[in-house]
């Protein structure tokens, strides 16, 4: 073995008896044979013999390179040990036309057939959704009618990790954006001498569309994806049909406690997080534009007419519900392999996002003309 | 087939390692030898795993000594134990494939990875004769993991593992899931690669046909070392209590029996 590591394999070309002999030296492996199968190619004989007895080392790359010399041109093979002979055996029985690349559709037939997968996708996706709720509401029924049965407990954990868990960053993230939306409105209406204004632009925006869409987004990003992720890879560990066999319903022991939690947590956070808006702007305006907090308070009460908390408490549980179905759909649609998880999740967050905002353009169009404006 | 007085492929010298409070091994010796394979095996729990993911450099011991091909392998400088790591091929359980390539891709890894210059159309054919050899179908190559059965994925596993044609072979339970007959084929494919390539190998299992078919010697996982090492007859003559009832267990006898190796004397039921 040692020394033998250094020696390169080659090969002379010898004509002895009318039939071209090759004779290898040296480490028939993959760590040498690097140029051989190039210079082999070029070989120009037709009654080859390969002559082995001067290899020191071989491998199967080795053999293979010699199995290639004997199936396509022929060539005798002597001077090969036991070892050497089992090997180039057993790299001959396993040449089968291996399929290596897949088969890729030219160009033009691949776009349509994306285009016609994204569609197929984003109907089925729809329907999906669509029956998804109908299952949920027949599981409703189910624990409306049996209640014992209910997961009081996992409701309480989701609301624990959905809401108490969040209120610390939906909290900083409402500040932040009540002071910033009272410091860029500040600066627009200065221009035209309202700056008093301002606490108009924060309270009302804060209220009605802000806080609850801040929060939802945040939601999504946190629990939703958080859904997708849990029931994803419990769907990949057999956990979900282990559950089914043993006779618990997933719906009701793992997607209804976690929409319940979000349904019920999203009014409580968003909320709070109009709240945290005001105050956010309440600073700014108390610190740059001279407003006191007492002042400040009392012109909320004139301009945020009560209709403005209804809409945000109707809005934030119907936020919830989406952005929990949707994380919980896309959980329970994985299958094959973790990556799958990742892409699930990804799907559950863009698709939760869209869907509220789509459903909040809906809402303001509708309050608008029953008269809440 | 192994010389004695070669020096050892493997050697461990007193290996500690622990998680927190839980202590997995103490003082563990152990030298597998050039061209034999050799079994590890031992109950759930006893660190068969660590003791591997210790020898290839997954897990930093706390202490001890792991040697590869005479070369230590403890705190080893990344770049230095790449020429060491080519040397040798590992098929973890699950059969570790990277679920974004194919099976062929995947045997491609390790090649392009260490031997970036050889040609594209020798590196297919040499994914698509390993492919073969691990005993896969002829479509396999061009199919994801994603795709394939808990035993495909360990065949492609052993595929990838031997990409380099390594000098050493680190199996983990290569046979669990897979059908007899298959295991069965597996056995003789790691016999025939043993001698046409003078391959040692690392083979942990619970598999008590691969240990009477195939291992020369095997090492006995227990109380946080290895408390024996040899062939199934000299750790049958052994008074250890867990070595008596896994050999001579239900089991035990039925696989020494299936291979014509019965233990020298029964146990009395």
């Amino acid at each position: 073995m040692s020394g033998a590591m250094s020696v390169t394999a080659d090969f002379s070309q010898n004509v002895e008896d009318g039939s071209c002999v090759l004779r290898f030296s040296g480490n028939l492996t993959l760590l040498r044979v690097r140029k051989l199968s190039e210079q082999l190619q070029a070989v120009e004989a037709d009654q080859l013999t390969v002559d082995l007895s001067d290899v020191e080392r071989m491998d199967t790359v080795g053999a293979w390179l010699v199995h290639k010399l004997q199936r396509d041109r022929g060539a005798r093979i002597v001077g090969a040990t036991r070892e050497q002979q089992v090997l180039i055996d057993h790299v001959a029985k396993a040449d089968q036309p291996v399929q290596i690349q897949r088969e890729r559709p030219r160009a033009m037939v691949r776009v349509v057939s994306q285009v016609g997968d994204w569609t197929n996708n984003f109907l089925r996706t729809m329907v999906g959704m669509l029956g998804f709720f109908g299952s949920m509401l027949i599981s409703t029924g189910h624990i409306i009618r049996h209640p014992r049965r209910f997961r009081w407990n996992a409701v309480i954990t989701g609301f624990e990790a959905v809401g108490v868990q969040a209120l610390f960053i939906v909290g900083l993230m409402s500040f932040l954006v009540g002071i910033v939306i009272a410091q860029q409105g500040a600066v627009q209406l200065r221009q035209f001498g309202v700056e008093a204004l301002t606490v108009n632009l924060v309270g009302r925006s804060a209220v009605k569309e802000l806080g609850v869409l801040m929060t939802a987004i945040m939601v999504a990003g946190r629990s939703g994806s958080a859904f997708a992720a849990q029931l994803g890879s419990m769907k990949l560990n057999e956990e979900v049909d282990a559950m089914r066999t043993i006779g618990v319903s997933p719906m009701e022991a793992l997607v209804i406690p976690r929409v319940l939690a979000t349904v019920l947590m999203m009014p409580l956070l968003g909320f709070f997080a109009a709240m945290m808006a005001l105050f956010g702007g309440g600073v700014f305006c108390w610190l740059s534009l001279d407003i006191p907090p007492v002042t400040f308070i009392d012109r909320l009460r004139d301009i945020i007419p009560m209709t403005d908390l209804y809409q945000t408490l109707i809005k934030a549980p119907t936020f919830g519900l989406i952005i929990a179905m949707a994380g919980c759909y896309q959980g329970m649609q994985v299958e094959g392999d973790a990556e799958q998880v990742g892409r699930r999740t990804t799907t559950a967050v863009v698709q939760g996002i869209f869907l509220v905002i789509v459903l909040d353009a809906f809402f303001a169009v509708f309050f608008t003309s029953v008269g809440w404006l | 087939m192994s010389g004695v007085s070669n020096p050892p492929v493997i050697a461990v010298r007193d290996l500690r390692n622990a998680f927190g409070e839980h202590i997995i091994h103490d003082g563990l010796d152990l030298e597998v030898r050039r061209g034999e394979i050799m079994g590890v095996v031992g109950g759930s729990g006893t660190g068969k795993s660590v003791l591997m993911r210790s020898i290839i450099g997954l897990q930093t011991p706390l202490a001890g000594e792991v040697e590869v091909f005479g070369e230590p392998m403890v705190g080893r400088d990344e770049e230095e134990a790449k020429h060491v790591r080519r040397r040798w091929g590992v098929l973890f359980q699950g059969g570790a494939l990277f679920s974004t390539l194919t099976v062929a891709e995947n045997v491609q890894v390790p090649i392009k990875e260490f031997y970036p210059g050889i040609d594209p159309e020798l590196m297919n054919e040499i994914a698509a004769y390993k492919i073969s050899m691990s005993g896969l179908a002829v479509d396999a190559g061009a199919k994801f993991p994603s795709e394939l059965s808990g035993g495909m994925k360990k065949r492609a596993g052993i595929a990838r593992a031997l990409a380099l044609d390594p000098e050493l072979l680190f199996l983990d339970e290569p046979t669990a899931g897979l059908d007899p007959i298959g295991a069965a084929g597996f056995d003789q494919l790691i016999l025939e690669l043993r001698d046409a390539l003078g391959l040692t190998v690392f083979l942990i299992t619970h598999d008590l046909d691969t240990l009477y078919a195939i291992c020369d010697r095997i090492a006995v996982l227990a109380d946080k070392k290895v408390v024996a090492v040899g062939t199934i007859e000299e750790l049958l003559a052994l008074d250890h209590e867990w070595i008596q009832e896994y050999f001579r267990g239900p089991r035990g006898r039925a696989a020494a029996a299936h291979l014509g190796a019965e233990p020298k004397k029964e146990v009395d039921a």
